[in-house]
């Protein structure tokens, strides 16, 4: 493939990442160990990992922030490392950090930033106005940013960015330190930039945002892509095994364990584990195969028969977690 | 209006831009920038200028020295901070270079605006010791005749400082900041030959090799042999030549900073 085939060109790759390898100087193993993926145009790409899984570094080379030891890695067609400023025009960064400049307005970030970008003076008031309406922040814009809320100034950043049309927006970590409200307004963004035709690359350590967002997970540890697909089918690749977490009331008759082995008994119970209660009661983690939904009335009637009372059941379907822990053996917080 | 054809774009455009919001930040707070800029240099010209030459310390022709090195003072020195504080904070605290190094400009490009972004400052900061200089001395040392060579050589100086502030601000960790301000710009104010004239440090060999490897030495001189070649000074050629040497140096190890620290 050409170093920068047509930016908007038909079935070129949003981003194409091939062999990309990072070993920063003096560290003792790659950052990235050979790391290939392609997105999609319009898709939104959710990168799924624990601190220090290769994330940030991968999202560093494809905005030019970092050079690669070794692959490629193309944003709209364009060879980020061959060209770096053509590369720039054509995407979008929302970083971690707020890195607003905080000399000059709300509506100056977003006007200045889009001078750089080489935007016509008119364009760039008419698309001021309407970012800072679309993101809540018309009723302040001459306010400077060190007087915003953290959510706000993530808001000002996205539509700073948004000032010179990205083809491909790469936000990282977007909804760190954001509170659920927040949070809910980023997902409604992306939502509508996805609706828009824009690209998004996400990376995230949160599962629910990841599955929510993303047409497709990226799965990374130690530098090594493990699993990319969507994210239902991630997690229907994981065995058909549900649970049930059974709290229950003892009876004046009857022991725990004795509870335990016969629920461990029940036909198609896989296994049956007393969990720590610190409350006192009996809790048990019950794998099952198939629909958990239907081992509901079974269980009930077994700890009755016991003496004991079930008092709360809940159905457990392998999320995105339990595949990040299936992938890596280790939980992502 | 939308339908207006888009104006050609170059990086060139991108880094005027950058160059724009700079003077527009520093243009709002100006007065601000004027005093920062002006008060050391105006203290020194009227204790050494002024005061002692009218107490009878130091002899009226004194002020044919000092007026000139000021200048080269006030212009590197603005220079250097102008360049090298920004620096530090935008790079460590701030982040707000990344909106910078993110534009559609070579990462060399950001660097050199800052170091004429910074060099401006530094010309302006020396060109207001002028006016200044009239009002405390009465009269300043001034041949029509070389007023572009010394625009020149004010340039030069300016570029200088703004290309050691580069170095400063891209290789010293933000935590040291102080510490290193104050390990440097005290040694570079009082090697600079801005107060005395270097040849006459015949007779204090070390001093004279010390200030022979300051850059500001060549600024000071030059303007000197410029403004006043009645005073004993470096020939404005070799000061004129050694300055663009030692710029072309510094800008090289500066530049080499600054896209260590801009990409990983």
């Amino acid at each position: 493939m050409g170093t920068t085939s047509d930016g908007a060109g038909g079935g070129a790759a949003a981003v194409e990442v091939t062999d990309l390898v990072k070993r920063y100087p003096k560290a003792p193993t790659d950052s990235l160990a050979g790391v290939s993926f392609r997105v999609e145009p319009g898709e939104v790409f959710g990168f799924l990992g624990p601190n220090g899984a290769g994330k940030s570094t991968t999202i560093g080379i494809l905005t030019t922030r970092i050079r690669p030891t070794g692959g490629q890695a193309l944003v709209a067609g364009v060879d980020v490392v061959a060209d770096p400023v053509a590369a720039r025009r054509v995407l979008g960064v929302v970083p971690q950090q707020n890195n607003l400049d905080r000399s000059l307005s709300v509506r100056q970030n977003l006007l200045y930033h889009a001078s750089y970008h080489g935007v016509p003076r008119a364009r760039r008031n008419e698309m001021a106005d309407a970012l800072l309406d679309q993101f809540g922040l018309a009723d302040r814009p001459d306010g400077r940013p060190d007087d915003f809320s953290g959510g706000q100034i993530q808001r000002m950043m996205i539509a700073r960015t948004l000032m010179h049309a990205p083809s491909v927006l790469f936000l990282d970590e977007p909804s760190t330190g954001l509170d659920p409200a927040a949070r809910l307004f980023l997902w409604e963004k992306v939502a509508e930039l996805k609706a828009a035709g824009t690209t998004v690359v996400i990376t995230t350590h949160d599962m629910d945002e990841a599955a929510t967002l993303s047409d497709r997970v990226a799965i990374i540890d130690h530098g090594t892509l493990l699993a990319l697909d969507t994210p239902a089918r991630l997690v229907q690749g994981m065995s058909s095994e549900r649970t049930l977490d059974c709290t229950v009331e003892p009876g004046p008759t009857g022991d725990a364990l004795s509870v335990g082995l016969a629920l461990g008994d029940l036909s198609g119970v896989r296994s049956a584990d007393q969990l720590d209660d610190p409350a006192g009661g009996w809790r048990f983690r019950v794998a099952v195969d198939g629909d958990a939904a239907g081992y509901v009335a079974p269980v009930a009637q077994l700890v009755h028969d016991a003496g004991a009372r079930l008092t709360d059941v809940r159905l457990g379907e392998p999320n995105l977690e339990d595949v990040f822990i299936h992938l890596t053996g280790r939980a992502l917080r | 209006m939308s339908a207006e054809p888009l104006p050609p774009w170059g990086p060139w455009r991108t880094g005027l831009a950058i160059l724009r919001r700079d003077l527009f930040v520093t243009g709002r707070e100006f007065p601000i920038f004027l005093a920062q800029v002006i008060l050391q240099p105006l203290f020194l010209l009227f204790v050494f200028g002024k005061v002692l030459t009218e107490l009878g310390y130091a002899q009226a022709d004194y002020q044919q020295v000092l007026f000139p090195g000021l200048v080269a003072l006030a212009a590197v020195l603005t220079g250097l901070q102008s360049a090298a504080l920004p620096l530090v904070i935008e790079f460590s605290y701030s982040n707000e270079i990344e909106d910078r190094l993110l534009a559609p400009l070579p990462v060399r490009a950001v660097a050199v605006e800052k170091v004429v972004f910074a060099a401006m400052r530094g010309f302006v900061a020396g060109a207001v010791m002028f006016p200044i200089g009239v009002w405390i001395l009465g009269a300043i040392p001034w041949r029509a005749g070389t007023a572009v060579a010394v625009v020149a050589m004010m340039v030069l100086g300016s570029l200088l400082g703004a290309a050691m502030g580069l170095i400063l601000g891209t290789f010293v960790p933000p935590n040291r900041i102080n510490v290193t301000f104050a390990l440097v710009l005290t040694p570079l104010i009082f090697t600079g030959s801005s107060q005395y004239p270097w040849p006459s440090l015949s007779h204090i060999r070390w001093f004279q090799v010390v200030s022979a490897c300051n850059p500001m030495t060549y600024v000071s001189e030059g303007l000197r042999g410029l403004m006043a070649p009645s005073v004993p000074h470096i020939d404005t050629w070799a000061c004129f030549v050694v300055a663009v040497v030692y710029l072309v140096l510094l800008v090289i190890v500066g530049m080499f900073g600054f896209n260590r620290r801009a990409l990983s």
